[in-house]
């Protein structure tokens, strides 16, 4: 098995990333509640060390599809906090120049084919974008990360069977963070979520979502089979969603109780795990982790700031981009 | 001038585009060995191989939902969608996927791929075999929409359908895959967007798509013994849709009938009626007409399924009605 990343700098990187992403939402919850920000967000908070211990096993060319709950693999794979927060205000200066919002947006230019708002929605492009890199034989893998709420849908099982058989570059990536939007996943998911992949013939692992370390270790390891043409593969993360299913969504006792979220937040927290541990080793202080986490949100206060002061886009980018090759669809 | 049938018309389209550029593949069902139940694709995988001609399972919106991905990856897919009744199944990957990555992404992802599927009723096959749904994806932002009208059309349509940048959904009528016309040895396109007069005349124009074409030349036949110019107009594409021609026509005309096989109700005629109605009223001496498919589940019987479908008698009588300004309102 291949090893995690283990010098210094990729420690602190994945740390910086895991911080970054946990700073990202507080701002976006931030925006939702001054009723700053048009819309819903889905908030990533308390999920960081999928994306992170992911995307960190990728190079930028590597693709990912996301989804609703995107702006942790939208960080993760490379993106800045000026032109995501821009996205989410509708800026001009957004990722997807404002017409795609909090549940499109991406870094296109590092890989990322998109946020998608239909759950599994993206399943068959991940797929897609495998048999793509698959024919013009480049090597590179696809993620697919996805909610188990999104095990549910059928295009999975229809886009896991292709993959399977054609042995497609494609990792599927379920963050089962136990809810299912507003309906615990046990009440909507029969057997076992593993077990649908290797009906398939797909070889799947059910790890600890909260361990960067473990999720690291194991996506490089699949990342260079898969290059090697071994995949696909199925991971499920197990891991929890500190927030409600939408920022919106506070009063949720009657399917959440405050204290088994309380009991994740002390117990499970990725970014507190890892930091631990990054002492314990004596990779680095305390003071340094606080130095990063006051760097990092000073980061994303000015991104906000900066995003709130910038510009829409002009009402007559309206009809622009509907088409590739026509500049205004409706002139 | 040779003349071939129009389903060799689309494999030699398809050949001589795969020949062109090697990141054109073609997938669908059973389109490699059996070359599809209509053998439109039959010797394709002999020449290009099993890896440019794909046989998938039948996981309609599986394999669209590929298509998308890899079109967004560097690829060209072009779907074979063994019958345009299948678009139901596949609406999620077309409408919310394919068609809005472009927009979505502000501009930065694009779906360069072709579904490539058929309408038509009269061939016995009942409700769910036999619709014309060319409407609900002409409806949707995003998509174009090419319908040809002879195997010439279809092969100067599809050339250009595989070339384009968006996604482009290409409907041929089933019932003319053997069908012979002229068609040149030599290379040619067809542009999207520039109908075609195939008639010229006085009185009327008779502006029809895809198999209707046809009806509304015969239809045209038949005036001509009653004295009545026809004007015959193929739009070609419905998106985008050549409006200039079909409004300098009926200013010249002063009377426009539409013909479309696609359900009356909501769909193709109304577009281009009401666009003549609000665009070229003042030229108007009679009302526009429409003749659609009826408004009914299409039925099996012979005897049932032959009147839900316009003729070249229907539609000649009522263009004369028009022309001896008799007041009507069309059944």
């Amino acid at each position: 098995m291949a090893k995690a990343k283990t010098n210094t700098d990729d420690y602190l990187r994945m740390y910086r990333q895991m911080v970054r992403i946990r700073a990202f939402e507080d701002q976006a919850n931030q925006l939702y509640l001054s009723a700053k920000m048009p819309g819903l967000t889905h908030m990533y908070s308390g999920q960081e060390a999928v994306a992170v211990g992911i995307c960190e096993a990728l190079t930028p060319q590597d693709h990912i599809t996301s989804t609703h709950r995107g702006h942790g693999h939208c960080v993760a794979k490379g993106a800045e906090f000026k032109p995501m927060f821009c996205e989410l205000l509708g800026k001009a200066e957004g990722y997807c120049r404002g017409k795609g919002g909090s549940m499109h947006i991406a870094d296109q230019s590092n890989g990322n084919l998109g946020a998608n708002a239909i759950v599994g929605g993206s399943m068959g492009i991940a797929t897609g974008a495998a048999l793509s890199h698959k024919m013009l034989g480049d090597g590179q893998v696809t993620v697919c990360f996805f909610g188990d709420g999104a095990t549910a849908q059928g295009l999975w099982y229809e886009v896991m069977n292709m993959a399977a058989l054609w042995k497609l570059p494609v990792i599927y990536a379920c963050e089962n963070n136990g809810y299912s939007e507003y309906t615990r996943t046990e009440e909507i998911a029969a057997g076992s979520i593993t077990a649908r992949a290797e009906a398939f013939g797909i070889e799947s692992f059910s790890i600890d979502g909260q361990d960067v370390l473990a999720v690291n270790r194991l996506a490089q390891d699949l990342v260079a089979r898969c290059r090697k043409g071994e995949g696909p593969f199925f991971i499920e993360l197990k891991t929890y969603r500190y927030h409600g299913h939408h920022v919106g969504d506070i009063n949720r006792d009657y399917y959440r109780s405050k204290e088994e979220e309380a009991e994740w937040k002390k117990s499970r927290d990725p970014i507190t795990g890892f930091g631990t541990w990054l002492q314990s080793e004596g990779i680095v202080s305390s003071d340094d982790l606080v130095a990063i986490n006051d760097e990092v949100r000073a980061d994303a206060e000015a991104a906000v700031k900066y995003a709130l002061d910038s510009a829409y886009p002009d009402g007559s980018e309206v009809d622009m981009h509907v088409y590739s090759d026509t500049e205004h669809a409706l002139a | 001038m040779r003349e071939i049938t129009l389903s060799q018309a689309v494999n030699e389209a398809i050949a001589e585009e795969m020949r062109r550029d090697e990141t054109v593949f073609l997938m669908g069902e059973d389109v490699a060995e059996a070359g599809t139940p209509f053998k439109i694709t039959s010797g394709l995988v002999e020449e290009f191989g099993t890896s440019r001609v794909i046989d998938t399972p039948i996981s309609e919106p599986g394999f669209v939902g590929l298509a998308v991905g890899a079109a967004m990856t560097g690829t060209r897919p072009l779907v074979d969608l063994m019958f345009g009744d299948f678009l139901f199944l596949v609406m999620d990957q077309l409408c919310n996927q394919a068609a809005k990555t472009h927009y979505m992404s502000g501009g930065k992802l694009k779906v360069p791929m072709v579904l490539r599927t058929n309408l038509g009723a009269t061939r016995r096959s009942a409700a769910q075999h036999s619709q014309s749904l060319h409407a609900l994806v002409a409806h949707i932002p995003g998509l174009r929409v090419a319908l040809p009208s002879s195997a010439y059309e279809a092969k100067g349509l599809l050339k250009t359908a595989i070339r384009d940048d968006n996604p482009v959904v290409i409907f041929e009528d089933k019932l003319m895959y053997q069908d012979k016309a002229p068609v040149p040895e030599e290379e040619y396109l067809l542009p999207f967007g520039q109908a075609n007069i195939l008639r010229e005349g006085r009185d009327v124009t008779l502006i029809g798509t895809s198999s209707m074409v046809q009806v509304c030349l015969k239809a045209a036949g038949l005036l001509e013994a009653q004295g009545i110019s026809a004007e015959v107009i193929d739009p070609r594409t419905i998106v985008p849709l050549d409006e200039a021609t079909i409004l300098d026509s009926v200013r010249k005309t002063s009377r426009a009938v539409v013909v479309d096989e696609g359900h009356r109700s909501y769909g193709v005629t109304a577009e281009i009626a009401a666009r003549i109605s609000e665009k070229a009223f003042y030229h108007l001496d009679a009302p526009v007409l429409r003749f659609g498919a009826m408004d009914v589940p299409v039925p099996f019987s012979p005897a049932l399924e032959d009147l839900t479908v316009a003729t070249p008698d229907q539609v000649a009588e009522a263009a004369a009605r028009l022309c001896r300004g008799e007041m009507f309102h069309a059944a």
